[in-house]
């Protein structure tokens, strides 16, 4: 195999890794300034210029921690846990197209690793999927009623909204005609992007990701008040930041997701068509990935968390039949009007 | 290719090792997590058969939902230590017995073999695409395909109407 793609697809994983343990550090400080205007107070702002330097400072304060292991812990899954939490986040955004291709030194280079992979939808329900191990290991490891109880709870939850979620991802592929994340962002150049003719879908896109990260209002495996803190309470120090970056990476993916699939990804009108606007779409992902983030951390001072009956009746008995309704009338209406899409 | 029988055969290790690693765990648990390795090792053969959307089938479906729940199902009950003793006494002959017929019969399949190994078909480039797939369930494949969603939606109901319970009979 060509020697350059092996060092061309080796520099594009550091860049992403890298990347998003950069996004992961700054996301915290996003949400906790963020957060304090949303309660009219000022956040951290001691270490460094607007407290800037504050993920810095949170993170050599975690590497002092002293680490416990609980004594009647299952010690190998209780080490294994948060590194089988961390990878499938940190490699679902490998089918992410970033950007169009661009051409360095005469070479022509693809700004993504696997963008045209032809299962990338798959890939991302796949990795999904085994998302949630880590989080009923870590519960069940830590041999602790609460951890357990938040590991139970976490699996019950991802499992329910990962068939809306799935679901969700039908309507794009339908209309693009592809599981490549590649193709469906060049149909949305073509056909506009795909919130027009996915508003439902895009909805419960949200919702469904909402609740597969845990993220508030759905944030019931560390319920705070109930669970002390759920999955992660016997974890600390770096255990216990590895479980903390999951979380905001997976805040990440989500939004780049959402990004790609509903609102065309790296692609804004007039600018990134234009020969020199090649560059700039990584830049504009980001832009929305940030603007997508944004609504994450004001639906969390926004909204109360919601019981946990409620997530199941939601996600069982509204959620999926509604996801259900989408996919017939996507199809529906591409049956009926097959001139306005390419296939 | 060497660096592919490398793989080749680093997988067959991860395969067989985890399938043994499930039958003799003492802990549920961890003969669910070798169970779970066991499904990955299978999906990357796919991979290598230049079957892309069969090896994510596989980890979506097998490695991902049912292994799932059957964690979640041995975690609330609290099943993850197993009982001593078998119940069933005659199983474990009969399994030994069984297991030395297959391993003897694979042994003779492979002295037996007649003429070299058929040469390897260059796949065309939509082999295995989820398009190529797709066509193939829905037109050579369809009356299987119907049949089996019928039993999975039989088997669904089945599963409803035993969990229901006495006093919600209306």
């Amino acid at each position: 195999m060509d020697v350059a793609l092996w060092i061309e697809w080796i520099i594009k994983a550091l860049i992403l890794v890298l990347g998003l343990l950069t996004g992961f550090a700054y996301l915290t400080y996003m949400e906790r300034k963020f957060l304090a205007r949303f309660q009219n107070r000022y956040g951290p702002n001691r270490a460094g210029p607007f407290g800037l330097l504050q993920p810095v400072a949170d993170g050599v304060k975690l590497i002092f921690k002293e680490e416990l292991i609980p004594a009647q812990a299952d010690k190998l899954i209780f080490m294994a846990a948060p590194i089988i939490t961390t990878v499938p986040a940190l490699i679902i955004l490998g089918v992410l197209p970033f950007g169009g291709v661009v051409n360095i030194m005469g070479r022509e280079v693809p700004l993504s690793i696997a963008g045209n992979l032809n299962v990338g939808v798959l890939y991302i329900a796949a990795i999904t999927s085994i998302s949630v191990y880590g989080i009923v290991l870590a519960g069940w490891s830590s041999n602790n009623k609460y951890a357990t109880m938040g590991g139970i709870r976490s699996s019950a939850q991802m499992i329910s909204y990962e068939l809306a979620l799935a679901l969700s991802f039908v309507g794009p592929i339908m209309l693009a005609g592809s599981l490549s994340l590649a193709d469906i962002v060049e149909e949305q150049m073509r056909i506009g992007w795909f919130i027009i003719y996915q508003p439902i879908g895009f909805v419960i896109f949200l919702i469904a990701a909402l609740a597969e990260i845990n993220r508030a209002p759905f944030d019931m495996p560390e319920a705070e008040q109930e669970l002390t803190a759920g999955y992660h309470v016997e974890y600390s120090g770096m255990k216990f930041a590895l479980f903390m970056m999951t979380e905001y990476i997976k805040m990440i993916v989500v939004s780049a997701i959402a990004a790609t699939l509903f609102l065309g990804g790296y692609h804004l009108p007039f600018v990134t068509d234009q020969p020199w606007g090649v560059w700039l779409g990584p830049f504009i992902l980001i832009g929305k990935i940030i603007l997508l983030l944004w609504g994450i951390i004001w639906v969390r001072a926004t909204l109360p968390r919601v019981r946990y009956d409620q997530l199941m009746a939601m996600g069982w008995k509204v959620l999926l039949p509604i996801a259900l309704f989408n996919v017939f009338l996507t199809s529906v209406i591409m049956v009926l009007f097959p001139n306005w899409f390419s296939h | 290719m060497l660096i592919d029988w490398i793989i080749f055969f680093g997988l067959a290790v991860v395969a067989i090792a985890s399938g043994i690693g499930l039958l003799l765990s003492k802990n549920a648990i961890y003969a669910a997590l070798n169970l779970i390795a066991n499904f990955t090792a299978v999906a990357i053969f796919y991979l290598i058969l230049a079957a892309p959307f069969i090896a994510l089938a596989q980890i979506a479906v097998y490695a991902g939902a049912i292994m799932v729940l059957f964690l979640f199902v041995i975690m609330l009950l609290g099943a993850e230590r197993l009982g001593g003793t078998s119940t069933l006494r005659w199983q474990r002959p009969l399994a030994i017995v069984l297991g030395l017929i297959l391993i003897v019969e694979t042994v003779l399949v492979f002295i037996n073999r007649s003429g070299a190994i058929a040469p390897i078909v260059e796949v065309t480039a939509d082999f295995g695409s989820p398009a190529a797939i797709g066509e193939s369930l829905f037109s050579t494949y369809l009356l299987p395909f119907e049949v089996i969603s019928v039993l999975l939606l039989a088997a669904m109901i089945g599963a409803i109407v035993l969990t229901r319970r006495r006093d919600q009979k209306a």
